[in-house]
């Protein structure tokens, strides 16, 4: 087994590894402080974790040793806002501020391109660093363009985009996901961007805005490193399918037992089966049922399994967080944590789940990595 | 001189050491402390330069009234005292 789980909470960051015995939690940090986001950046080795302190701002920590030692580093900032310039969120007319309120999103840049790391937050700026995080701007062909002034806070108050894909073999084209704010690409690097979600239906609107491209609610976007032109999104009423990269997206049908939820994994190697957790819509966010189920594809979506060996099967109220669904870069586990501080592992491709810890904190985040130590 | 103090509970995430500026603002006095100890600068101001929402500063036991543009007067007895309103589980 070559992966490790790392697991961002509301009170700290948590590290599993597969010891002789099995898994186990042998590393904590940042006790007492969200954790938000986190990184392992393959290229590097380096480790980057987000906090959100609350009365103190966000901040990026960064490890040069997994995880042992931190060091605070330069956190996105955004620009100052000219004097009399009015940014209103379109939907309550109030002011967005241009202040970090979330870091909602971390990735690593292409191969070629060592130091380069793209981040994205609340209230929806666009940030990239070219030397491992010392230094951040934001990416201003997207915060100035005008339709950025047209998202909306989906849940949250305000914006942010949470879904970041670099294409592997196109190192200049990147896919974010934005609540609400649809799906945006560049081919350029970051030079332009066009929303691309030309087939979404947003339930939520009314119904001569529904297929409005970038009112749409992704709740996750995530990438098949095989087959990158497949993309899986689960939506805030439904699961969608891009088998363009983006160009178009299909809603799948019958979606057992619902279509709501907000985390989907894609298998690294296999663009045809993708793992959900589902939950009861939107109105209540528990499980259906207060049942846990995890659900699986193996025909790009023409059917799904319900998965719940392993899985508590009533009075579980747990609702696993956009991030906080995950596969191995290997696809030997996947692991998920929810919001009642629960974390189930599988080591089957989701047939059958064992449970890492019932009582951590609320889970914002579970991400695999290959072993760094 | 102006003195400037920190909570406590700050200290365990950035080091904020008591200290002493020439100033006649609320603004002067902190920047000249956030030249001095830069990386204390993004805990208490937002990325406006307005003091943070959940952050308080006094000026003598007195609350500041202009957050945005920091221009409350400071004496060169004044004690500014910079915490946060905790909340929350």
């Amino acid at each position: 087994m070559n992966a490790e789980i790392w697991i961002g909470t509301r009170k700290g960051l948590f590290i599993a590894r597969r010891n002789g015995t099995g898994w186990a939690i042998d590393d904590s940090a940042f006790l007492g402080v969200p954790v938000s986001m986190l990184l392992v950046d393959a290229r590097s080795g380096n480790a980057y974790a987000a906090l959100d302190h609350g009365h103190f701002g966000v901040k990026l920590q960064r490890s040069e040793n997994g995880g042992r030692d931190w060091q605070e580093i330069a956190s996105p900032t955004y620009p100052e806002k000219p004097e009399g310039v009015s940014d209103l969120d379109p939907m309550r007319h109030s002011e967005i501020p241009w202040d970090t309120k979330l870091i909602w999103s971390l990735e690593a840049g292409p191969p070629g391109r060592t130091g380069e790391l793209w981040c994205g937050t609340m209230p929806g700026g666009l940030f990239r660093s070219r030397d491992h995080g010392d230094n951040w701007e934001i990416v201003e062909s997207l915060w100035n363009n005008p339709l950025r002034k047209e998202w909306f806070g989906g849940g949250a108050d305000l914006p942010g985009i949470h879904s970041i894909a670099i294409h592997p073999d196109e190192p200049d084209r990147v896919t974010l996901a934005i609540s609400c704010g649809g799906v945006w690409v560049s081919e350029d690097a970051g030079a332009n961007w066009a929303c691309r979600a030309d087939g979404m239906r947003a339930e939520y609107m009314p119904p001569e805005n529904a297929n409005e491209p970038n009112t749409q609610d992704p709740h996750r976007v995530v990438q098949c490193r095989a087959a990158p032109e497949m993309m899986w999104c689960q939506h805030h009423n439904g699961v969608f399918l891009s088998e363009d990269r983006s160009a178009s997206w299909r809603e799948l049908g019958d979606m057992p037992p619902s279509a709501f939820g907000f985390s989907v994994a894609v298998h690294p190697d296999d663009p045809d089966t993708a793992w959900r957790v589902p939950a009861a819509k939107d109105e209540e966010r528990i499980p259906v049922g207060g049942k846990m189920v995890v659900t699986r594809t193996r025909d790009r979506g023409q059917s799904w399994e319900l998965l719940d060996r392993g899985l508590p099967s009533n009075h579980a109220y747990d609702i696993v967080f956009r991030h906080a669904l995950d596969v191995a870069p290997g696809a030997e586990c996947l692991a998920m944590g929810s919001t009642t501080g629960s974390v189930w592992i599988s080591e089957d491709l989701g047939d059958s789940w064992n449970s890492l810890s019932t009582h951590l904190p609320p889970v914002y985040c579970v991400r695999l990595f290959a072993n760094t130590r | 001189m102006t003195t400037i103090r920190f909570t406590g509970n700050i200290q365990r995430h950035v080091s904020a050491p008591d200290c002493e500026v020439e100033a006649t603002t609320v603004g002067e006095a902190l920047n000249r402390y956030f030249d001095r100890y830069p990386g204390v600068r993004s805990y208490v101001l937002d990325n406006q330069g307005a003091v943070r929402h959940h952050m308080l500063v006094l000026v003598d036991g007195i609350s500041i009234a202009d957050r945005r543009r920091l221009s409350d007067p400071v004496e060169s007895d004044t004690e500014l005292f910079v915490f946060q309103a905790l909340s929350g589980g």
